[in-house]
């Protein structure tokens, strides 16, 4: 008998079963569908949290003031990040890669025009900002290096901010207030989704010394961003910023440092590790429900063996072999486990798809779809062999009846 | 003019043993079967006559004895050998037809050649040949669950001819039949003895049946009792002189 006799001897008392066909695959198509669902919604929220960590690209470092080690946050030092830090930093003979060297201020609070208001995230930084973060405005321009050096009372805001407070348009220009000082929007910025570090959308952006100066009365800065000119060189940049830092900060023993290094590009590496392996943690799982799926199918296969005891005698008596039997039974079974893996993935990416969109509508944040190839070859794979392992057992039952017996039997 | 023997039984036991009691069912058994005979074995149930069919149907090994199927010693053939004696020699028809169930007259006779050397562009030919000779053209596509008993005895000869077999074993052909139904599948089968040169042998418990044969052979107790020429055969014109 060739491959393709024995599919379709399967398929025909597949055939004649329907009912229980139906039911007896339906562990194994529960079993992939979860799967498939777990790792299309893993690769989601990996997506999702990568793009939130690597908002400002891995190229940058992140500078954050105080010390963060091991046990509980440490408040010392925490304003320890000062304007001499960033012009050491910029020097190019400290930090010979660095391309680009920005300070951040964090802060919110009302801001206002007319009869609008609305909580925003206030920053403060330099001109160079829209460089790092790809960040240029749709309307007007950012503040320039005048504007930074002469504390203009400038801002650029974001979208959200944008249609709250200027529901009628027309805002480029107008003059809003924040805490009761005077701002002129110079600039809208483009809706943009928020990153791990800034959410343009509900922010404002002002000249990190109109923060200093007018709104929060401070000398330091909560984060210096180095932008390094290309990935490869950003381990030297790490050891470059922090022999600058301990020189300005007169710093000699390397645990005593008032400041902490912050890589993107480790930080994307971790988090791609830890979604990954909680999405095979989970898979594995719903692995589990595919064992008992399979036991399912090997229940009914002796089942169905038993009661076509006369078939396969009836087929020995005219010509069958036991190998032919064999053969028969197992490619029922891996028939069925197929059938049902096929079925599986079919469901578990029509479930994801839905649950993708319902997702997105529901979260304001976006979420991809994405069909797990992997998932889906892993499904196939899975079920033929769960066919294979719990098939050889019914099947040795039936190719082991004597023709005899069997015709006997009633 | 010789004609060679296709079965030579000679001295064949079967003794089943089940703990420690064995039942010995057949006593020593001799006798010859040529081709183109049509040998009925009679005897009643318990006699040993269906074991003895196993073993001539090469399904069953007797424990001691010689069979020789054909010029050859049933003892010198591995399983996958028999098999493919079953699958090519021999036609087996059973009491309860054993048709696959939900499946087509045209499937279920098409069965054998699925095992055979046949190529399958071939097999619909051979087997629709076989069955417009048993009359059920017409029934072809049907399932074999909506065919009358007589019907699906006939779709069981077909699949029986449909690899040309040397010789046809039919057990009690007749035994879920009604006596009309039966009357018409052993005319049937005469005639593929008489008119097809087949060589049938039949296994029954009735008289009548077994008389359709030019020779019966009686089992008592797993030994023959006689095997002797019918004298008046029964033939299908019997039943209009009646």
């Amino acid at each position: 008998m060739t491959f393709e006799q024995y599919l379709q001897t399967s398929l025909s008392a597949l055939k004649r079963n329907r009912s229980r066909t139906g039911l007896t695959i339906l562990g194994i198509v529960i079993g992939i569908a979860a799967i498939i669902l777990i790792m299309s919604l893993g690769k989601g929220a990996q997506k999702l949290i990568l793009s939130q960590v690597q908002g400002l690209g891995t190229k940058s470092v992140v500078v954050v003031p105080g010390r963060q080690l091991e046990g509980p946050p440490s408040t010392v030092g925490l304003e320890s990040l000062k304007k001499r830090d960033l012009e050491e930093l910029s020097k190019p003979y400290n930090v010979p890669h660095a391309a680009h060297v920005i300070p951040l201020i964090f802060g919110n609070d009302i801001t206002e025009y007319e009869s609008e208001n609305f909580r925003a995230q206030i920053y403060g930084s330099s001109d160079q900002m829209p460089v790092i973060f790809d960040a240029d405005p749709v309307e007007g321009m950012f503040f320039s290096q005048d504007d930074v050096v002469g504390s203009a009372n400038v801002v650029v805001i974001g979208s959200k901010v944008n249609t709250e407070l200027f529901p009628n348009g027309g805002g480029l220009g107008s003059r809003i207030k924040i805490k009761d000082k005077s701002f002129k929007v110079v600039g809208i910025l483009p809706s943009k989704g928020a990153s791990s570090l800034i959410n343009f959308d509900d922010g404002v952006i002002i000249p990190y010394t109109a923060a200093q100066n007018y709104l929060f009365g401070t000398k330091h800065f909560d984060r210096i961003l180095v932008d390094v000119d290309t990935e490869a060189n950003i381990d030297i940049t790490i050891e470059d910023v922090k022999q600058t830092l301990r020189m300005t900060h007169d710093i000699d023993d390397p645990t005593k440092d008032d400041f902490s290094i912050v890589n993107q590009k480790d930080l994307a590496d971790r988090v791609g590790v830890i979604t990954t392996a909680l999405t095979y943690f989970l898979a594995a799982v719903a692995a589990i429900s595919l064992l008992v799926g399979g036991i399912g199918i090997m229940n009914i296969m002796l089942v169905s063996v038993t009661e076509r005891t006369r078939e396969i005698g009836l087929r020995k008596a005219v010509g069958a072999t036991t190998k032919n039997i064999l053969l028969q039974f197992l490619f029922e079974s891996v028939v069925l486990t197929l059938l049902g893996g096929i079925i599986g993935i079919i469901l578990g990416t029509t479930a994801s798809f839905v649950a993708s969109v319902v997702i997105g509508r529901l979260a304001s944040f976006e979420w991809t779809f994405i069909f797990p190839i992997g998932g889906a070859v892993l499904g196939i794979v899975v079920s033929t062999i769960i066919g294979l392992i719990f098939g050889v057992y019914p099947a040795r039952q039936a190719a082991r009846k004597s023709p005899i017996e069997a015709l006997r039997y009633e | 003019m010789h004609t060679p023997n296709l079965i030579e039984v000679n001295h064949i036991t079967k003794t089943y043993t089940e703990g420690e009691t064995s039942t010995k069912v057949l006593k020593g058994i001799s006798f010859t079967v040529k081709k183109g005979e049509f040998v009925a074995i009679m005897g009643p149930s318990g006699s040993g006559k269906s074991t003895l069919l196993h073993i001539l149907g090469l399904l069953d090994e007797q424990t001691s004895g010689d069979y020789i199927f054909a010029g050859h010693n049933s003892k010198g053939f591995s399983e996958e050998a028999l098999s493919k004696l079953r699958n090519q020699r021999i036609g087996f028809i059973f009491q309860s037809f054993n048709l696959l169930p939900k499946t087509t007259v045209l499937e279920n006779v098409k069965l054998p050649l699925l095992y055979s050397d046949v190529p399958r562009s071939e097999w619909d030919k051979k087997a629709t040949a076989a069955i417009e000779l048993v009359g059920l053209s017409h029934r072809i596509n049907q399932e074999s669950g909506d065919l009358s008993g007589g019907e699906k005895q006939r779709v069981a000869i077909a699949r029986a001819l449909v690899n040309e077999p040397d010789i046809i074993f039919a057990d009690e052909p007749t035994g879920n039949l009604d006596s009309r139904s039966g009357k018409i599948i052993m005319d049937f089968i005469q005639d593929l003895n008489e008119n097809k040169g087949h060589t049938i042998l039949l296994i029954t418990h009735e008289t009548a049946t077994a008389e359709h044969a030019e020779r019966i052979i009686r089992i008592y107790d797993g030994e023959i009792a006689s095997d002797e020429k019918v004298k008046r055969r029964r033939t299908a014109s019997d039943e209009y002189l009646k």
